[in-house]
């Protein structure tokens, strides 16, 4: 294994001013779709009383997750000591901290009151899982920026390890913390499940991953720099394996449900009868952000094809979007029980009128503020690569693989 | 912490407020006969009380739904006006409701009944557990409601209330009142009328509304009182008992 050598991103200025002029305008639109929905105020949005939370969220929630995933493939380097994953930490870090950067900015511009940010930051309820998410947040961009320290000032290099420790520990509590938010449900049949944290810190693992190499593929093959096939066909067999482990966590939270009576009408309404819901959870989630990719990515032939790792990857983050939806809307669509050995029949304030599913039809402007939460984590990582040094120069196998040669 | 702060700021307000108002209109203190509406509001709000309710729902009519109107009116919530190009069906799902009425079937004997829901004014409410900042609260006297000064809007009690008992403010508010503020942006629920309670008046609007007397409010700590006495007198029984959250608000007939 030779030293890596790292060096900013240095495709053409007019590439690189291009993007950032694309990405750009994806900001300035969503800005606006911000703009006008904090002026109205949430009529103009889709959510009403019944579907509190929206397609922000969705993307919120995606970008939290995906954050904390994306750190891994540092942690693996410094923590379980595999020198191969070591020099893709830098841009572990950097997505990482970038990712959650452009969720929280969604999740606070979603607020009610988003002026009152200073609120919520000076008075806290330390009984609420969200307060301590804001905790577990600031706290994973201050230990992540340590971290990067540490591996790229020399002097603190000694610290590193230690580093990639505090930061793996940290980013599996904020993972657990956001699992929890709907863990921590009693009210929603969908939600109240101890699962659902560690389904969520599963689903960080390949939504992270997935990310990852989609960012990585691109950044090198736009500057021209090599990554060999040993380290490729590492990451995509890494990937391959969390959507399993995505796949298993999913079967066991529907097949604990569906054992337990009171939890019928709630997994019959997903897997069965929720409209919708149903088609995505079948079609988005399962099919295309579970089983396909894994029939690529462990597929002999296709899953050593680049083409077909980019096809797969873009799946899981489509499937893991698509989950959002299908776990934050979806458990919100379906009525509360209020009444558990009551029908309700008629109702002045939208409960699920004989079982009816509530509500929810995704306005425009959300789905920009949730894209503009894509754009900032895209932009601040691409800035970021131009100009500091995160990118290793090579990745090829005579580079990467200890064993080479 | 913040409560006792308060309750000091709220006391020094009011001494000053008396030393003011004494200076300024002594003079005329006869002739006003001695107002003392705001005198409740000078003690500090105790746990010797607990604000509680019974709805017999065997005396609710079906198709009434007085006890909404009069919540309405009370509270502004009649004042709200569709913002200009909303679509009607849609801000039906947005505009907010501190109550209302629902019907119920029996799922084995097809038994239907019909009642008002509302804040269920839980001993341990899911909504103030997970509320970041703490807007959400719960007064010593069990009174749950939202300190709107400290609401961010971020929606999460009305995902954990089991009685979608919340409401959302999604648009700007021109007209209120002042007995129930609101904004834009932030969320409430039915209060028991504060406000009466504060005044010490011993009725909620709903109740005053109730042509069928279904609605009885009170402490539910004073044995003598007409709630007290009603609740023993017959069974009744809280929504979703199983999540053990003491309600403050109780059905019969159900």
């Amino acid at each position: 294994m030779k030293k890596i050598h790292y060096r900013e991103w240095g495709i053409e200025s007019p590439r690189y001013w291009g993007l950032l002029a694309v990405l750009g305008v994806v900001l300035a639109v969503a800005g606006l779709a911000t703009l006008y929905m904090e002026h109205e105020g949430h009529w103009v949005t889709g959510m009403n009383n019944q579907i509190v939370w929206g397609v922000p969220h969705v993307f919120a929630i995606f970008l939290i997750v995906a954050a904390s995933g994306a750190l891994n493939i540092a942690a693996f380097g410094s923590v379980f000591g595999k020198k191969i994953y070591k020099s893709l930490g830098r841009l572990s870090g950097l997505l990482a901290m970038a990712l959650l950067v452009g969720g929280l900015l969604v999740l606070v511009l979603d607020l009610g009151q988003p002026s009152r940010l200073i609120v919520a930051m000076t008075t806290y309820n330390f009984k609420s899982i969200f307060a301590w998410n804001i905790y577990l947040y600031v706290g994973f961009l201050v230990i992540v920026a340590v971290y990067l320290f540490t591996m790229m000032e020399r002097k603190a290099n000694k610290y590193y390890p230690a580093a990639g420790l505090v930061a793996f520990v940290w980013r599996l509590i904020l993972t657990t913390g956001t699992g929890s938010i709907f863990g921590f449900l009693v009210a929603r049949q969908g939600y109240d499940a101890a699962i659902m944290a560690p389904m969520f810190i599963i689903m960080s693992f390949a939504y992270g991953m997935a990310i990852y190499l989609l960012v990585l593929m691109f950044t090198f093959k736009l500057d021209g720099r090599p990554i060999g096939d040993k380290l490729l066909l590492r990451l995509k067999n890494l990937l391959g394996i969390f959507v399993a482990a995505v796949f298993y966590f999913v079967l066991v939270y529907h097949l604990t449900n569906l054992y337990g009576t009171e939890n019928h009408e709630y997994e019959a309404f997903i897997l069965r009868d929720g409209g919708i819901y149903t088609t995505l959870f079948w079609g988005g989630w399962v099919l295309l952000g579970m089983l396909v990719p894994m029939g690529i990515l462990f597929h002999p032939g296709l899953g050593r094809s680049r083409g077909a790792i980019v096809a797969a990857s873009l799946l899981v983050v489509l499937g893991g979007i698509v989950a959002m939806y299908v776990i934050v809307i979806g458990g919100q669509a379906f009525p509360m029980a209020i009444f558990p050995d009551k029908i309700i029949i008629e109702s002045g304030f939208y409960e699920g009128v004989n079982g009816q599913p509530l509500h929810y039809a995704p306005s425009l402007p959300e789905f920009l503020l949730g894209l503009g939460g894509v754009a900032v984590a895209l932009t601040a990582t691409f800035v970021g690569v131009r100009v500091l040094k995160f990118l290793p120069e090579s990745l090829a196998d005579e580079v990467v693989d200890p064993h080479h040669g | 912490m913040s409560q006792k702060i308060d309750q000091e700021r709220r006391q020094f307000v009011s001494v000053a407020g008396l030393a003011a108002a004494a200076t300024a209109v002594a003079p005329g203190v006869f002739l006003l006969g001695g107002s003392a509406e705001a005198e409740p509001r000078t003690d500090p709000v105790t746990d010797k009380v607990r604000y509680g309710m019974l709805i017999d729902t065997t005396k609710c009519a079906d198709g009434c739904s007085e006890c909404v109107t009069g919540c309405e009116k009370e509270n502004g919530l009649d004042l709200l006006r569709m913002p200009e190009g909303a679509d009607p069906e849609e801000w039906d799902r947005q505009r907010p409701r501190w109550m209302r009425t629902v019907k119920v079937k029996d799922r084995l004997t097809g038994r239907v009944s019909t009642l008002p829901m509302m804040c269920q004014h839980c001993e341990y409410p899911p909504c103030v557990d997970v509320c970041p900042t703490g807007a959400s609260f719960r007064r010593a006297d069990g009174i749950v409601m939202v300190d709107r000064h400290i609401c961010i809007g971020c929606r999460y009690c009305m995902m954990a209330c089991p009685y979608k008992a919340r409401s959302f403010i999604h648009e700007n508010i021109d007209r209120q009142l002042s007995i129930a503020p609101r904004g834009k942006g932030c969320v409430e629920s039915c209060n028991f009328c504060v406000h009466r309670v504060d005044n010490g008046e011993s009725t909620t609007a709903c109740q005053d509304a109730c042509p069928h007397g279904a609605i009885v409010f009170g402490d539910l700590n004073d044995p003598n009182s007409e709630v007290s006495k009603a609740l023993r007198e017959k069974a009744n029984t809280q929504l979703r008992a199983d999540l053990k959250l003491n309600t403050g608000v109780r059905y019969r007939g159900i």
